[in-house]
């Protein structure tokens, strides 16, 4: 198909927009995407989500928990990677290791900093870069020691979440 | 400032602990989620009045989204779905969109301080009443991990514009994902953005506090602000770009029709003239507000929901031409 913005070139961009209140599609080419400045445009990483997840299952292994489908909710981790939507609260746990690659690759960190519900007086977790240095070097340790020990299930464990940590 | 700042808006995701996500969540469930917020917010001293999704017309639908009280994911369902706005539309909390709560603070100009610490106070209140998903790690638990920690999306409405004929407001775009942000128009016939209306947001939720996003948005903000400034002195003296300016005002005084995509051009023109004091007409405040009234769906609810396109035109013509006598 053929880019919808200067008919010439091979539109590679599915662009989804709400324009003058009524929905539309557009496919456009690099260029013109890149000009339209839609390239730039992830209001939500919703449309990427998917892909983004997909690409981090080919060396992933099963859950932690051993789990297939999150208890609470039902839903599995194909559910989630499918549609980029977490089911509930518990899925963050049931799935932690599965998806920590894909929220680092997002945010750049996986360390919340700021706002903590409940208290009015709440605790700012500003810079606390050490702790997690602590924590990989800690890590790292136990993970040799797990091999050694030829624990290997705790030594996957311990890589997935090595890796959140590092990214 | 208010030069090229329109409006400043705080969004802030939460979702109840003990309720699936909406993707996850059965429709009696959700009603309670409505009504569960409803009770919530009674203490937070500020008036709300509850819209349901289900109860009232897609235009209607439509023009909130054209106000920015809610988003176009709102009304893709609207099963379950509900919001709750202040009386002055100041403050809107969607129910059941991409999350239980979406809580938004929208204010004119560039007040990102005072719409984070008014969206910062009803957050405090509603967690009194309501038990979030919250982890120590990841932050606030969202449907979508892009929300995750902060769940707070700060944005600004920028009206740029010089950078946008000289083509330079893309460059600038496409470099902004390294600093965390993003920005996109707002609205827009066809692909192209129309009239110069950018938002540009943070991106980044988990591992910035608020405060930190607020001011990297807050330093990028000013900066974009006088990069276009430093634009309109090297344009603003040509004859050329002063005849278009005049010329959008003559149009918008005698058209007859006005289409959405032209109306935007011309009061970009004419903001452009008002802001740098080549025009004496409506202040930038008044075509800020007209603006977001001659939106297709924003004439429909206002005046019949079976005009047609031309009829809408003849409308907005007529609302324009009125506005500027």
């Amino acid at each position: 198909m053929l880019c919808q913005h200067c008919n010439k070139n091979e539109a590679t961009t599915h662009v989804k927009t709400m324009i003058n209140g009524e929905y539309a599609e557009y496919m456009l080419c690099p260029e013109c995407a890149h000009e339209l400045g839609y390239d730039t445009m992830f209001p939500d990483f919703n449309a990427d989500f998917g892909g983004l997840l997909s690409s981090f299952f080919s060396n992933a292994l099963p859950a932690r928990s051993g789990a297939t489908r999150c208890k609470t909710c039902g839903s599995s981790l194909n559910d989630i990677k499918r549609s980029g939507k977490v089911g509930c609260a518990d899925c963050y746990d049931i799935f932690f290791s599965e998806l920590m690659p894909t929220i680092r690759n997002i945010h750049g960190n996986t360390e919340h900093k700021g706002k903590r519900p409940g208290a009015i007086e709440y605790t700012v977790n500003e810079e606390k870069t050490d702790d997690s240095a602590d924590k990989l070097t800690s890590l790292k340790a136990e993970l040799k020691k797990a091999i050694e020990d030829e624990n290997f299930e705790r030594a996957a464990q311990l890589r997935d979440e090595i890796k959140g940590l590092e990214g | 400032m208010s030069e090229a700042v329109v409006s400043t808006r705080i969004r802030l995701a939460r979702n109840l602990k003990e309720y699936p996500f909406p993707v996850r969540l059965p429709a009696d469930k959700a009603q309670e989620v409505v009504d569960k917020v409803g009770e919530a917010l009674k203490d937070c001293g500020i008036k709300f009045h509850r819209i349901d999704a289900d109860n009232v017309t897609d235009t209607i639908l439509v023009s909130m989204i054209e106000r920015h009280l809610v988003s176009p994911d709102f009304i893709s369902n609207e099963k379950g779905r509900a919001v709750y706005l202040s009386d002055d539309n100041t403050v809107s909390i969607m129910v059941n969109e991409e999350d239980h709560i979406r809580l938004q603070v929208i204010k004119d100009g560039f007040e990102l301080d005072e719409a984070f610490e008014l969206a910062d106070k009803i957050d405090n209140i509603l967690s009194k009443k309501l038990n979030f998903a919250f982890n120590d790690r990841l932050g606030y638990l969202t449907q979508c991990p892009t929300n995750l920690g902060t769940g707070m999306r700060a944005s600004v409405m920028l009206h740029l514009p010089a950078l946008d004929m000289s083509g330079t407001v893309y460059r600038i775009g496409a470099n902004l994902s390294k600093l965390g942000l993003t920005m996109r128009g707002l609205y827009g016939e066809s692909t192209k953005p129309a009239g110069a209306f950018f938002q540009l947001s943070n991106q980044v939720t988990l591992g910035i506090s608020e405060k930190a996003a607020i001011e990297n948005l807050k330093n990028i903000t000013t900066q974009l602000i006088s990069q276009e400034m430093r634009a309109r002195d090297g344009i603003l003296n040509r004859i050329e770009v002063e005849d278009k300016i005049s010329r959008a005002l003559g149009v918008l005084k005698t058209a007859k029709l006005m289409d959405h995509n032209e109306a935007m051009q011309l009061l970009s023109l004419v903001r452009l003239g008002v802001t740098s004091k080549k025009l004496e007409t409506l202040s930038a405040e008044s075509i800020d507000k007209l603006i977001v009234e001659i939106q297709p769906a924003s004439i429909m609810s206002r005046y019949s929901e079976t005009m047609s396109a031309q009829e809408r035109d003849i409308k907005r013509a007529q609302i324009i031409r009125k506005r500027f006598e």
